[in-house]
């Protein structure tokens, strides 16, 4: 059953892009722990920096999964997806790190993650395309084929 | 807490150099084979991937001060970058809603920035 999954995940880039923005959300949280606690006279410090040194294996396991995802898709396809990372952030940075929120910020996320999401919409054959996350594997398949018929 | 202007011009350098690395491994995930061995010779995905290594350090030196849920969002200029690149090296089309996402990213940006002051 697990083969058969990790099958069906490989197969299905947006699948595949969700993962990254998870793993991509925590690999930015553990990176600016790392960050905190670096310090200029010791630059040593790095290789012991676990915090860092954590974020930095799920960055690399996060792109790993881009990688293969815009195998699939093509570049522009899978933002939608991607600018879920943000929505993660923030949540993780509040709680984690008690950072504030406000109206002011909270528009502009917003506008950011739909700017983002905006950007692969183009190549849907359906006029009201961005509303809806069933339409994305569709828009996925449809990148798919564009991809192997190049 | 506020952001400090050093630390956004970090992150912008850094998304300016992680967009140069998307556009290496899409060109790298293009030559991807079966057999690992032609991973090794895949010279646009280690470009790619050294591209993404140096703009974390940017990256990480930038949200070491500062908040992480102003300076995240703000490396989403990277895709503004990104199309640039995309349009040039892939030929993909550009689109008004690319032109509209664009502008959304930027009005985005602003606000965050103005909600941080």
């Amino acid at each position: 059953v697990s083969s058969r999954l990790i099958r069906i995940i490989l197969n299905h880039p947006i699948a595949l892009v969700f993962g990254c923005t998870l793993l991509g959300a925590a690999a930015q949280v553990f990176m600016k722990m790392g960050a905190i606690g670096l310090s200029r006279s010791a630059p040593l410090q790095l290789l012991t920096n676990f915090p860092l040194l954590f974020g930095y294996s799920l960055y690399g396991i996060s792109t790993l999964f881009l990688v293969l995802a815009l195998r699939r898709g093509q570049l522009s396809i899978l933002y939608p997806v991607i600018a879920l990372t943000y929505v993660w952030v923030t949540i993780l940075s509040m709680l984690i790190f008690r950072e504030t929120m406000n109206v002011v910020k909270g528009i502009g996320l917003a506008i950011v993650v739909g700017g983002v999401g905006i950007l692969g919409t183009e190549n849907s054959t359906k006029p009201e395309s961005e509303s809806g996350d069933a339409e994305e594997p569709e828009l996925a398949s449809v990148s798919a084929r564009e991809g192997t018929d190049r | 807490m506020q952001t400090p202007v050093s630390s956004v011009i970090l992150v912008i350098i850094a998304s300016f150099i992680g967009s140069f690395g998307a556009v290496f491994l899409k060109s790298g995930a293009c030559r991807l084979q079966r057999k690992w061995g032609s991973l090794l010779c895949n010279w646009p995905l280690a470009a790619g991937v050294a591209a993404f290594l140096l703009s974390s350090v940017f990256f990480v030196a930038g949200v070491k001060n500062g908040q992480l849920s102003v300076l995240y969002p703000m490396a989403s200029l990277g895709y503004v970058w990104t199309l640039i690149w995309s349009r040039l090296f892939f030929k993909e089309h550009l689109t008004r809603n690319k032109f509209i996402g664009v502008a959304m990213i930027l009005t985005g940006i602003v606000f965050i920035g103005l909600g941080d002051r």
